[in-house]
């Protein structure tokens, strides 16, 4: 086979050419023949029990379909992990936003006014809205204890460590709430009939989810069940779990109406209802040694998972495996827990509890290093993980990563150590003052644990009439470019031309369960998988003697035509099978926590305006570590882009919540960047390859979302010499802080939570 | 009282307008938007709702000749106007250079914001055929994308001047 | 889309006659609507309480730039783009082409107008401190006739004005005599493009022998209606702009003005960026650097 062609080649996007011209069919797009939409009448209140509904005067009802949570024909709620959260509200609402009833009509227009006249009267509980709050266990409001999940991570003797340590470092960091705000509302379209059963289509990230979730909330058998993906405007996580509720709800309307129902969710309704990244707390206690080793710690790490499970569980596991950061601890303790508010659920966003967790870790590095008095960046290379090492979960580093390296490039392409000195002699005069901060970190690609496993994706690639092969798996596309890279890695594992290769739409009717598209997981897991199914079709077409071992793209296409033409289309499928020595223990949370990890270091450069205490990033320097690189331009967009977001995440986007509720639930008052807002962004790969993705591949989607965030702040601490440990940072943040500080006294080397031995 | 008054009420009116060159009447309440007109009417779905306040972009259409966020455009004012949708950039099968850029250059990843984003740009090229980064920075930030953090579509953008430079 | 395009009457006079003659045929009861960068967004959002709209988007009567001896008139409905592209308005009134190229994106600059902006009456408008700092006047018209007034007091209270139900502005008046002046603005919004004000300050100043001849300074976003700081201007009238006068200036200008707390920033940092920027405005002047 000739190597490398097509893979590593930036190919066009296989869906490119509709979406420039404006052809790509989003759910709000199609229509269908008769439709009726939907409108969802939702809680005002963060928990209570539901006492009457009105339905108002001046509406002519008997044109609305109405649906509660009565008509719910299956058992009423989303299943995902726990079956808590109800599809429809059904005597207790829990959030504010929580949905109790739908409405569909034929004139979209009609449905604004009805939902405004039906009145809800609540007996109102009492609500908790904190993580703080939460864990006082004041008051109940989910299972025994308010808590989801609880992990606890243990390595070594953590408790001999303290005794040793000439410095115990202890700090606490925040993060908030953020919204994916994927420019694409969320939307679906269902339709019903007895014989086919349900069909949805939407715009979502996992077909198979929704797939799940319908059959119990429906009552019906998984051939009854068809879910269709159209393109997505978008999804950053957001389209992950969501969207089985709105199909849910998009389904019992088509139910019980007989006619196909759109629902379409506008800005407010999105924003307001919807899923955001968790808002967390970590707490870091750290036994170093006066070179600055690091002897040890423990790691408290909690989130804030809103009123129902959904995926707060393994949004929690991620945060708590990361929570150690690229570093070497012999010993280590990590607590962490999913705490339950009555706030709308929160739920997936790229980097899935990870770049909470790893904020801390690398505000903390910083504090670390004034304590002991090493510079940011010589802390750091006395503690990286080496091969041979092992992770906090004792997953010995197997790859030959080079941290040092990795480090020592990031700060010459940064010019870091010249702007470090020029910016702390120009900081003395002037209102502008400017800094750099360093984050290193690392980022696991697929399912953490033994997910992969329980997940036991499969995968077909499909011989076709006219010479082509297909690919079908139930892995989406919504931007990152899933269905270029897969036609890429099928075109080259089979020596074909790129346009040789085809997609599927991904429809259940259709395309076997690849797995969710979450994780990073799809190039790595799903592409691997659909390389070896690939081999199976040449495998196939070799064995029946209609193509000769060494063939060229057009033999291929005339000898599979041939082999249709004489025996139909055909498929070959893979499965995942786990490598036989990645071992984890669920109980212990010990293992091998991830089939490999992507590794980065970020230099980011800021200027803060004492005058507006506002924070521009001037450069941002990200390096990465991925494997092999199949698609230079897709790659580099995924890397930017989940830049530009963690930017936003660090300086410009806050939810402001009042009751559980969010206030700011539109595009002018919750701030995302701008493309007069964002630094240049310089990307750089180091590729080193991985044996466990499709040529040497491993996942990318997710780690540049968890480098803004620390070096940035870590930048803003650089300029000012003042401490910032939550984000977002506003400059009404910096405002306060330097109110209350002054600046030339309080270094951070006089700061609190230090005790030295 | 309104019988004397030029045009419009609150019936459905027929009115007309061009768009993408092509004559079109379409009979509608004079306040409907312009984009629910060209989606639903017309069927013309590339411009796209992202938040019904003028501020995401992905509605942009041309009316004659200004970039406008068709979500905040009453239909009568659209009356007469000469109207450019995405659908009306590309002439047949052959591509805009600022389409073949953003397809090159990595311009569109979700493709939502992707129609506005381009008529925006091809609205700051007619205006401004050499523009310097921070003119497209400008020129571009009605337009919020989610996806790209911008830097690929300010490569197309650049592209595709150089790209019209040499044609 | 939160309303229901059935419920809205909208009609397009041909002329400014016929407008002004339908706003005296039921006063208060015609919402006229410009470029709709205002009206349409409450539309969308089922808050918009007018049920009769009248379109007076590009009359010719209202979109034209007229230059004389000693003013320039800006019909109110010309665009923000229209006073971009304008040179006279470029050369000279560097305040208000700043303000109209912070006002949202290119396609509400497109459509925005600059008479909608003053009718709209947000304290956090970016234009208006820039005419009040220009000392505009406005010209209105209704079936009564027109009448000339001063914009400094047109606005009496949070998204009040002193525009009578039958009026319409015509015209916005821009004396020339402050083309020699130093300009200063900043915006403060929350990001780059875009942004709603948090803070919005438009000065103009001029010295005499190392002390101040005259200056103008209004501030939007930190008040219900945009402001002059005309205490702040007396007290530094006539003096040289030293350390202890920044500070004095700072002081009154705080004292000045209402700012609060709301979904977008705090009373005590609205407050304090006001106090810096004043003093940063007189530094500038001090220092004559250009700072637009």
């Amino acid at each position: 086979m000739t190597s490398n062609r097509i893979v590593g080649a930036s190919v066009p996007r296989k869906e490119g050419r509709d979406k420039v011209t404006g052809r790509a069919q989003y759910i709000d797009d199609m229509t269908l023949p008769n439709m009726l939409y939907g409108a969802t009448v939702r809680s005002r209140v963060p928990r209570g029990k539901i006492k009457k509904i009105t339905f108002g005067s001046g509406i002519a009802w008997n044109e609305f379909v109405i649906v509660s949570a009565k008509d719910i024909p299956g058992k009423n709620c989303i299943v995902l992990i726990v079956d808590d959260q109800p599809c429809l509200a059904d005597g207790i609402v829990n959030h504010p936003e929580e949905p109790i009833l739908l409405l569909a009509h034929p004139d979209r227009h009609a449905l604004p006014k009805a939902v405004d006249t039906i009145s809800i009267e609540y007996e109102p509980l009492p609500a908790v809205f904190t993580i703080e709050e939460s864990e006082e266990h004041r008051e109940i409001i989910w299972g025994k204890d308010n808590t989801f999940k609880t992990y606890l991570v243990e390595k070594g003797d953590i408790d001999g460590v303290w005794e040793k340590a000439d410095y115990i470092v202890e700090g606490e960091y925040r993060t908030g709430a953020q919204e994916q705000l994927y420019i694409e509302n969320n939307g679906m379209i269902a339709t019903y009939d007895p014989e086919r059963g349900v069909t949805v289509w939407g715009s979502l990230q996992c077909p198979y989810y929704i797939h799940k979730a319908l059959m119990t909330l429906c009552n019906l058998p998984a051939d009854k069940v068809r879910v269709v993906q159209m393109e997505t405007g978008g999804a950053f996580g957001g389209k992950e779990e969501y969207p089985s509720m709105i199909a849910g709800h998009a389904a019992l309307l088509a139910i019980k109406s007989g006619r196909p129902v759109k629902i379409i969710y506008d800005r407010m309704e999105d924003m307001a209802a919807t899923t955001k990244r968790h808002p967390s707390r970590t707490r870091h206690r750290t036994a170093v040694t006066k070179g600055g080793k690091i002897l040890g710690g423990e790691i408290e790490f909690a989130v804030d998972g809103g009123a129902y499970t959904t995926l707060s569980p393994v949004v929690l596991s991620r945060g708590t495996i990361h929570a150690g950061g690229p570093y070497y601890w012999p010993n280590v303790r990590i607590r962490a827990k999913a705490m339950a508010t009555n706030a709308p659920p929160h739920g997936a966003f790229r980097g899935f509890g990870a770049p909470q967790s790893l904020f801390a870790m690398e505000r903390h590095m910083e504090r670390i290093a004034q304590v002991v008095g090493l510079s940011p960046i010589e802390i750091r290379r006395r503690n990286f993980l080496q091969p041979g090492q092992t992770t906090t979960t004792e997953q010995t580093i197997r790859e030959a990563i080079d941290l040092e390296k990795l480090l020592d490039r990031a700060l010459e392409l940064s010019n870091y150590h010249a702007k470090k000195q020029r910016f702390s002699k120009d900081n003395r005069m002037g209102t502008s003052k400017k800094g750099i901060g360093v984050a290193a970190f690392l980022h696991g690609a697929g399912f953490t644990g033994s997910g992969e496993r329980n997940l036991s994706s499969v995968v077909d690639v499909e011989a076709c009439a006219d010479g082509s092969v297909r690919v079908l798996v139930s892995s989406t596309e919504f931007g990152q470019g899933t269905k270029t890279v897969l036609c890429q890695i099928v075109a080259e594992t089979l020596g074909l031309e790129y346009d040789d290769v085809t997609i599927a739409q991904a429809d259940t009717g259709e395309v076997p369960n690849s797995g969710p598209t979450v994780a990073s997981r799809t190039v790595m897991v799903v592409g691997k998988l659909v390389q070896s199914a690939a081999l199976g079709i040449k495998q196939t077409l070799t064995t029946s003697g209609a193509l000769e071992r060494s063939y060229s793209p057009a033999e291929f296409r005339t000898a599979c035509q041939n082999y249709v033409a004489a025996h139909g289309t055909f498929r070959s499928s893979a499965r995942f099978e786990a490598p036989s020595d990645v071992f984890w223990d669920d109980e212990k949370y010990r293992g091998e926590a991830y089939a490999a990890f992507a590794w980065a270091v970020y230099v980011a450069e800021v200027t803060v305006d004492l005058s507006t205490y506002s924070v521009s990033v001037n450069d941002l320097v990200a390096l990465q570590e991925v494997g092999k690189v199949l698609h230079p331009v897709l790659a580099r967009g995924q890397i930017v882009g989940g830049i530009a977001q963690g930017i936003g995440y660090t300086l410009y986007e806050k939810v402001i919540w009042q009751n559980g509720r969010m206030q700011n639930s539109q595009m002018t008052n919750y701030i995302m960047p701008t493309s007069a807002d964002l630094p240049p962004i310089r990307v750089f790969f180091e590729e080193m390859g991985n044996i466990h993705g499709a040529f040497g591949a491993k996942g990318i989607g997710e780690l540049p979302m968890d480098g803004p965030a620390p070096s940035i702040i870590n930048a803003v601490e650089d300029a000012l010499q003042v401490r910032f440990d939550a984000i977002p940072l506003l400059p009404e943040d910096i405002f306060e802080k330097l109110a209350t500080e002054s600046i030339s006294k309080s270094g951070p080397h006089s700061a609190g939570g230090v005790q030295s031995q | 009282m309104t019988t004397n008054i030029s045009s419009g009420g609150r019936a459905k009116c027929e009115l007309s307008f061009t768009v993408n060159g092509e004559r079109r009447t379409v009979r509608v309440h004079p306040m409907e938007r312009l984009l629910d007109v060209l989606r639903q009417e017309l069927a013309l779905t590339g411009a796209k709702e992202g938040c019904a306040e003028g501020e995401c972009g992905s509605c942009s259409v041309l009316m004659d000749g200004a970039l406008v966020n068709s979500c905040l455009v009453p239909i009568l004012q659209a009356k007469s106007a000469n109207i450019v949708t995405i659908e009306g950039l590309a002439a047949g099968a052959q591509l805009n250079c600022l389409q073949e850029a953003f397809l090159d250059f990595g311009g569109a990843q979700c493709g939502i914001c992707t129609p506005g984003m381009i008529l925006a740009a091809s609205h700051l090229l007619q205006r401004n055929p050499q523009p310097t980064i921070g003119d497209i920075r400008e020129g571009l930030s009605g337009n919020l994308c989610r996806c790209t953090g911008y830097v690929q579509i300010f490569d197309a953008v650049a592209k595709a001047v150089q790209f019209k430079a040499r044609t | 889309m939160r309303s229901d395009p059935a419920d809205y009457e909208l009609v397009a006079p041909a002329n400014l006659q016929e407008i002004v003659a339908l706003l005296a045929e039921e006063p208060g009861t015609w919402l006229p609507i410009a470029g709709g960068t205002d009206v349409m967004v409450q539309y969308a959002a089922g808050k918009l309480s007018a049920r009769k709209l009248v379109s007076i988007w590009n009359l010719p009567e209202l979109r034209h730039i007229e230059v004389l001896a000693d003013e320039v008139r800006i019909g109110a409905g010309c665009t923000y783009t229209d006073l971009r592209e304008n040179e006279t308005v470029g050369r000279e009134f560097p305040l208000l082409v700043s303000a109209a190229s912070w006002t949202g994106g290119i396609a509400n600059q497109n459509r925005g107008t600059l008479g909608g902006n003053v009718v709209n009456a947000s304290p956090a408008a970016d234009s208006l401190p820039a005419l009040l700092a220009y000392e505009a006047e406005l010209i209105l018209v209704s079936i009564r006739g027109e009448r000339r007034v001063p914009y400094l007091d047109f606005h009496t209270d949070y998204k009040k004005t002193k525009l009578a139900s039958d009026e319409l502005i015509r015209d916005i008046c821009l004396s020339r005599r402050f083309s020699e002046y130093f300009s200063y603005t900043r915006k403060v919004g929350a990001r780059q493009a875009q942004a709603i004000s948090k803070v919005c300050v438009a000065a103009l100043g001029r010295l005499d022998g190392g002390k101040v001849k005259d200056v103008r300074i209004a501030v939007g976003s930190v008040a219900p209606v945009p402001l002059r700081l005309l205490e702040t201007e007396r007290i530094v009238q006539g003096k040289a702009i030293e350390p202890s006068l920044l500070l004095l200036a700072k002081k009154i200008a705080v004292a000045e003005i209402r700012p609060i707390d709301d979904i977008r920033s705090t009373m005590r940092y609205r407050s304090t960026v006001v106090g810096n920027l004043v003093a940063e405005f007189l530094e500038k002047l001090r220092a004559n650097e250009p700072a637009i």
